[in-house]
């Protein structure tokens, strides 16, 4: 479903993904781990463009979306749903405005339908009665579960995750991951940057091991957490665990 | 309004006894300098509404990614800031009508002399322009202290760039111009005296037009700053307010 080949991305001078090549297939569930600043959100930010990518090419669909004259990048967007780290949820919206302003005006829902749409995902993810709250009334899982709702919104045929829990209390880690599970269990298409290694060898189809902008190792989290190949990996994993 | 002399137009009265009382002469002039005030409040409140017209398409042009639109935004409130005010108001006032009148002419439509300005358009165009430069910025500041990834949600959801500046981008960041704007305000309140040199009768205008003719500028520069003061101080009150009310809850 989404094909990477051979990715660079430099910021300026700073060659932060040095050739990445991938195959995420059709309701796959991939984790990426690896060390702070080895290039693990930029990899994620370039599948849905909020990055350029400085060279390669990413498939999306078997469609190019790196070919900018054939693609439009917004359509490619709506398909893709992203979840920050740090939420990003609107600050002036209700969580319900924050899940169905994107439909109308991405999709063309009628308020109604919009609405809809987005209480019965309120439902999904626990927070019907948060409808009308604004994210400052939210506790962060809450402000995260809205926050995946809103992606959902937009029905993505493949969901990003880039650190989800990484900026929540300690407490409120487990209502996002069960969200997540819940995507899992219903077959969503995600990759999933996280540090959370408990989820990853529960949930995840293969683990890709990033450091210094190239996958130095892939595999299921078997291979990965319990028969690590590489030395780096034995390091980063004999670090975190 | 005193009675001394009933019936009497206050201006009769203002010549007939130049030996007024100060309080005296003060209650007379004071309703003078108050309708007065009003022109300088409608200068004022028709310059900033168009200077925030201007400066949000042009605080957006700041940040268009088409380098062309940034630059000449970015000349636009270079040209303004880096010159006087009263500089402008005689390159609209002195400057344009020989050149709208070369063009009428070009178009064969006159003689090619100089078609007049009348003051309040002259003042109204020069404020204006003024204006927009410097809410330009404001706006500009305003759109760049709303978190990127704001931006980057908004896109990530296959919004375009201008559906995300209308309903995610722009609505943060009024609410954070509000107390700067006023500060324009404030600031087009004082500064608008500068049109009184283009014989706009606003309220500074009005001041020199009563101190000289009854020889008695102390009063009547006395009054014309009472009278700004009371122009300004609620605007700079409810800033103070504002910036209060929005340090707690966004
Ligand atoms: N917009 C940017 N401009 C310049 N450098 C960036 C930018 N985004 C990320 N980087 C740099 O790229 C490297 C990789 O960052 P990132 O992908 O965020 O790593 P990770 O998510 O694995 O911690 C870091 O050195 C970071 O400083
Ligand atoms: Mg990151």
């Amino acid at each position: 479903m989404i094909r990477v080949e051979n990715l660079h991305k430099y910021f300026g001078r700073l060659h932060v993904l040095k050739g990445i090549t991938n195959h995420v297939a059709q309701g796959e569930v991939v984790c990426v781990i690896g060390p702070s600043g080895s290039g693990k959100s930029t990899f994620l930010r370039c599948l849905n463009l909020l990055e350029e990518p400085s060279a390669g090419r990413i498939f999306f669909d078997n469609v190019e979306v790196t070919d900018h004259r054939a693609i439009d990048v917004n359509e490619v967007r709506m398909e893709i749903g992203m979840v920050f780290q740090r939420f990003n949820l609107f600050p002036h919206l209700t969580a319900l405005q924050n899940i169905s302003l994107a439909p109308m005006l991405v999709r063309g829902l009628s308020r109604e339908e919009a609405e809809a749409r987005a209480y019965e995902l309120l439902d999904r993810v626990g927070l019907r009665e948060k409808a009308q709250s604004y994210p400052d009334q939210l506790s962060g899982g809450q402000q995260q579960r809205v926050a995946i709702a809103r992606a959902l919104a937009m029905r993505p045929k493949a969901m990003l995750f880039d650190e989800p829990t990484s900026a929540l209390d300690p407490e409120m880690i487990k209502e996002v991951l069960d969200v997540m599970k819940m995507l899992v269990a219903e077959g969503m298409t995600m990759v999933v940057v996280t540090h959370e290694m408990g989820f990853a060898r529960e949930v995840a189809d293969r683990v890709l091991f990033i450091d210094d902008g190239v996958i130095v190792e892939e595999g299921t989290p078997a291979e990965i957490f319990n028969r690590p190949r590489q030395e780096r990996t034995r390091d980063f994993l004999s670090k975190i665990l | 309004m005193i009675e001394l002399y009933p019936g009497r137009p206050k201006e009769v009265v203002l010549t007939l006894y130049p030996s007024l009382k100060t309080w005296d002469f003060l209650h007379l002039i004071f309703p003078l300098l108050l309708k007065a005030a009003l022109m300088t409040l409608i200068l004022t409140v028709v310059a900033v509404g168009n200077g925030i017209i201007i400066g949000t398409f042009c605080g957006i042009g700041r940040l268009a990614r088409n380098p062309f639109i940034r630059f000449l935004t970015a000349i636009y409130v270079d040209l303004i800031r880096g010159t006087p005010l009263l500089v402008q108001i005689f390159m609209v006032y002195f400057g344009l009508p020989p050149i709208i009148g070369a063009i009428v002419a070009k178009l064969g439509l006159g003689d090619g002399n100089p078609i007049h300005i009348p003051s309040f358009p002259a003042a109204i165009m020069a404020l204006s322009i003024n204006s927009g430069a410097y809410v330009t910025e404001i706006i500009r500041a305003g759109i760049q202290s709303i978190d990127r990834g704001q931006m980057e949600a908004a896109r990530s959801l296959g919004m375009t760039h201008a559906q995300a500046m209308r309903y995610i981008i722009l609505p943060q960041a009024m609410k954070r111009v509000i107390p700067p704007l006023c500060n324009e305000f404030i600031a087009m309140l004082k500064d608008s005296s500068l049109v009184s040199t283009i014989a706009m009768e606003e309220l500074v205008r009005k001041g020199q037009i009563i101190a000289t003719t009854y020889y008695r500028p102390a009063e009547t520069w006395f009054a014309v700053a009472v009278i700004f003061l009371l122009l300004t101080l609620p605007v700079t009150r409810l800033v103070a307010l504002l910036e209060r009310k929005l340090k707690t809850g966004d």
